[in-house]
């Protein structure tokens, strides 16, 4: 069945079961790998994408229920948004593997929010696992995000 | 082209070899018997830490496998200040097996043991120079002039006369100039990369935009997807499945039962997952099948009261005791603990009647052609390894047990599979930090001073499996450390024993591997005797200290240093950067803990409240961090951010259970680890200005943090902790 949708601005479909996790659609159908397979269960965070702008656990989203809405992923992100910048700028990933999990949600915690507490940034983050302990750069690199245009 | 020269007193050889591309490739590298003469010889490319083709590119060869831990920007950098390039436009390879990239501390092309870049420290770094001295005679011979009077800066070498020549023009000739005997490397006062603390991460922007390649992102062109099911218990076997439903769901290729239990082969992850559910997989159990985690302990507190194999020794120890005006003992317990790297395992194999590709992110790429040629029949040779970038190691990537999974498969099915663990999979076949009984008996003088002390452990020791060769006499060298470099005097009498105990669970190397252990029995009982003794805990661990001993763990390049005053000058730095001794309100303690490990020392002051119903929050904790000279120091800052957070992790919430022959907690909402309101707001890190060799420092941290907090917790509860984790259950018991 098709199940027709947005991907970082490009109108797609996927000939797949309409319950297929938008993770897989996302990973084995459309290519896009930069979304992480990390717990399959909403637990960890490594699946994180935009749904309209809000992060959501694509592990957990039946493509179909995402059918005509607007999907962004890490590729989608630009390369140049103020989160990745910020990450660059301060060497945040380790292994690397959470962190388009850790920067879907960062983003859309900036949406949201211009100017994060710590206790914000607790709160919206604590969704999002690193194994590798990039703790300390994730809540500085947030805030330096916040201070750019 | 290929010039080999033997440098019979320090028995190194170099190689350069013309390459294909009339670029020049050129390895350096430690024998370690006759095969690596016949490797040489073979003149294969490779072999080799640099790549300098005619269109000015310059790749460095990584032979370590990056996880994390900055090897792809570290070790690039040692290459990079002897070769005389700008970092920056350096290309970055992961290098292929090859008995070259052997590390010299392991003794086989090993990620792990935090020897990266210490094996590399001056390998690395020569590699470097001897291609700049070669491009550099290259170029002195063009142009007719000594090469004492050509100068090589950012890929050009320039001659007296203004001549210029960049490194790609000149490096087919290079290839074929003498390769230098005496290579004479930099003092630390002309470092212009290594130490730069404005160095970036050459992987960060690809971690960033999502482009960088881990196993999991593989795919390669007729690939099919497969997912499995792995017995439910440890040497579990497949004893009956049914494949009729699977198969006829839409995608699904094929359904084949391999070693470690059955796989769908499917068109797409999810639809491999769906069907595993309609194979109705009848297990034969095998003989762990009832083991429980009760019995575990049971049978290991058992074993605990033989004597066990004696790993260090002096004096008399009775006497020893006997003299003491008091005895102070206590036994300590810590759980089995899973890896769970953030990538679960997984492996792409394409297997061919006459060969195999394997791409994979891996710790231990030089056994992975020989464990597939076992599960395929090929020959080793015949098989061809790619390593990715790792989501995670933390030595679970050591294991074989995914690349043979992924051969396996892929051969039943007769396609190329990419193999992909789920958590729960991922969770419940990991091998496991070994659980451990620690018990210890201290005789005091009558000042309350260290006379006499006895270590006895007892745990499954995971050499005995993986490489049984280095277990002797009943010591497996992984599970006596941190212990065996025991800092401390006790001139009555000392007495370390171990006791190898199998429980039937797959134990593994895991992040510090058993510094864990050891450091937390051995500085959580310090501070017990400190306490005894009536004695603050830092002055007490000072004045214990024995100030001549040279023996440090993993030390490799560091013999001869004495470790006392290394560890001396930690804990007064420790003492003055902690705020050690302040004021407290009730509820909010301090606690030290101390190690050498893999020749770094860190001391660490950690912070805590714990709340009525002992609930533990740590506010601050200060590491102190020498760890010799810093290649790469803002990623050796970050080394130990990592550390502190796995060893946190593991201490406040870490324990896998058995139950009914297999592993309990299978997924992050059963087995937790540290979270980011859970991560201690303030983390000082300081390290100490040295210019002595590197020490390791991706895992001895990891350990330290464990009996710091544990220290703090009793500073603000009165509460000993004996049993991890310290969960409020654990901490309410003690």
């Amino acid at each position: 069945m098709k199940v027709a949708f947005q991907v970082n601005g490009k109108r797609t479909s996927a000939d797949v079961a309409p319950d297929t996790p938008l993770l897989w659609v996302l990973r084995d159908t459309l290519g896009l790998t930069g979304t992480k397979f990390g717990c399959g269960k909403a637990l960890c965070g490594a699946c994180t994408v935009h749904l309209n702008g809000m992060a959501i656990r694509s592990c957990q989203t039946p493509v179909g229920s995402v059918a005509g809405q607007k999907v962004t992923t890490i590729e989608g992100l630009g390369g140049n948004h103020r989160v990745q910048r910020a990450w660059m700028a301060l060497d945040v990933p380790q292994c690397g593997y959470c962190q388009p999990g850790q920067m879907m949600s960062a983003s859309a915690l900036l949406a949201m929010n211009s100017n994060p507490s710590d206790q914000d940034i607790d709160a919206f983050m604590s969704g999002n696992i690193c194994r590798c302990g990039t703790y300390p750069r994730i809540r500085a690199a947030i805030k330096a995000a916040a201070r750019m245009s | 082209m290929e010039n080999i020269v033997k440098n019979e007193k320090r028995r190194d050889f170099l190689k350069a070899s013309g390459t294909v591309a009339g670029g020049l490739a050129l390895g350096f590298y430690l024998p370690s018997g006759p095969r690596v003469a016949q490797a040489a010889e073979a003149g294969s490319s490779p072999n080799a830490w640099v790549r300098i083709t005619p269109d000015n590119t310059v790749t460095v060869l990584v032979a370590r496998s990056e996880m994390g831990q900055d090897v792809y920007t570290s070790m690039t950098m040692l290459v990079a200040e002897e070769l005389e390039v700008d970092i920056n436009k350096v290309k970055v390879e992961i290098a292929p097996p090859a008995e070259v990239y052997i590390n010299s501390l392991l003794g086989g092309q090993v990620t792990g043991g935090s020897t990266s870049v210490r094996d590399g420290w001056e390998k690395l770094r020569k590699a470097g120079a001897s291609a700049r001295m070669m491009l550099v005679a290259a170029a002195a011979d063009d142009w007719g002039v000594a090469a004492a009077r050509c100068k090589a800066v950012d890929g050009v070498v320039t001659g007296p006369g203004n001549q210029r020549a960049t490194y790609g023009s000149l490096a087919a000739k290079a290839a074929q100039m003498e390769v230098p005997k005496d290579v004479p490397l930099k003092p630390a006062n002309e470092f212009k990369i290594i130490g730069n603390v404005r160095q970036k991460r050459l992987d960060t922007a690809a971690k960033v935009r999502g482009t960088a390649q881990f196993g999991i992102d593989t795919r390669i062109p007729g690939m099919a997807y497969a997912a499995v099911v792995l017995a439910p218990t440890f040497g579990g076997k497949v004893a009956s499945y049914s494949d009729a439903r699977a198969k006829s769901f839409p995608g699904v290729k094929d359904v084949v039962q391999f070693s470690q239990g059955v796989a769908v082969v499917a068109d797409s992850y999810w639809t491999a997952k769906k069907a595993l559910s309609t194979l109705n997989v009848r297990w034969d159990g095998g003989p762990n099948a009832n083991i429980d985690q009760a019995s575990i302990w049971e049978n290991m507190e058992a074993a605990s009261h033989e004597a066990g194999a004696v790993f260090r020794e002096h004096g008399d120890i009775d006497t020893g005791m006997a003299n003491a005006a008091s005895i102070v003992s206590a036994e300590y317990r810590l759980p089995f603990l899973s890896h769970s790297p953030m990538e679960p395992m997984n492996c792409t194999a394409d297997v061919r009647a006459d060969k195999a590709v394997i791409i994979t992110g891996t710790q231990f790429q030089q056994l992975v052609p020989h464990v597939v040629a076992g599960a395929t029949g090929l020959k080793p040779e015949q098989v061809e390894v790619h390593t990715t970038f790792l989501g995670g190691g933390f030595g679970r990537r050591l294991e074989m047990d995914f690349p043979i999974a992924a051969a396996e498969i892929s051969k039943a099915a007769g396609m190329p599979v990419k193999m992909v663990y789920s958590r729960e999979d991922d969770m419940t076949h990991d091998s496991y930090r070994p659980a451990g009984i620690y018990k210890m008996n201290a005789g005091l003088d009558d000042k309350g001073n260290l006379s006499a002390v006895r270590f006895h452990s007892t745990g499954p020791s995971i050499s005995a499996r993986m490489f049984p060769s280095v277990v002797k006499d009943g010591i497996d060298p992984f599970s006596v450390e941190g212990i065996d470099n025991f800092p401390y005097t006790a001139d009555g009498g000392l007495r370390f024993t171990y006791q190898m105990h199998d429980t039937g669970v797959t134990v593994g190397y895991w992040r510090a591997v058993s510094h864990n252990q050891n450091a937390v029995a051995l500085e959580s009982f310090i501070d017990e005797l400190a306490n005894a003794a009536g004695k603050d805990p830092i002055q007490y661990r000072m004045d214990m200290l024995d100030m001549g001993s040279t023996k440090h763990q993993w030390s490799g390049l560091a013999a001869g240093v004495a470790v006392g005053p290394r560890i001396r000058r930690a804990l007064a730095q420790v003492r003055a950067k902690s705020g050690w001794g302040k004021k407290m309100p009730a509820g909010r303690g301090q606690g030290v803990a101390v190690m050498e490990g893999y020749n770094s020392v860190i001391a660490i002051v950690a912070e805590v409240t714990v709340s009525d119903s002992y609930d533990v929050q740590i506010d601050k904790v200060t590491t102190v961090v020498d760890a010799g000279t810093l290649v790469h120091p803002d990623q050796a800052l970050a080394q130990i951010q990592s550390s502190l957070n796995f060893g946190q992790a593991a201490c406040m919430l870490g324990e896998i259970t058995i139950q009914n022959g297999g592993v309990e907690q299978d997924n992050f909402d059963t087995y937790r680890v540290t979270r980011i309101n859970e991560a201690p707001k303030t983390l000082n890190i300081h390290f100490i200005k040295s210019n002595s060799v590197p020490g390791g420092l991706g895992e001895p941290a990891t350990a330290v943090i464990q009996p710091a907090i544990a220290n703090a917790i009793f500073a603000a509860s009165g509460k000993r902790v004996r049993t991890l984790p310290y969960t409020p259950e654990n901490i309410g018991a003690a």
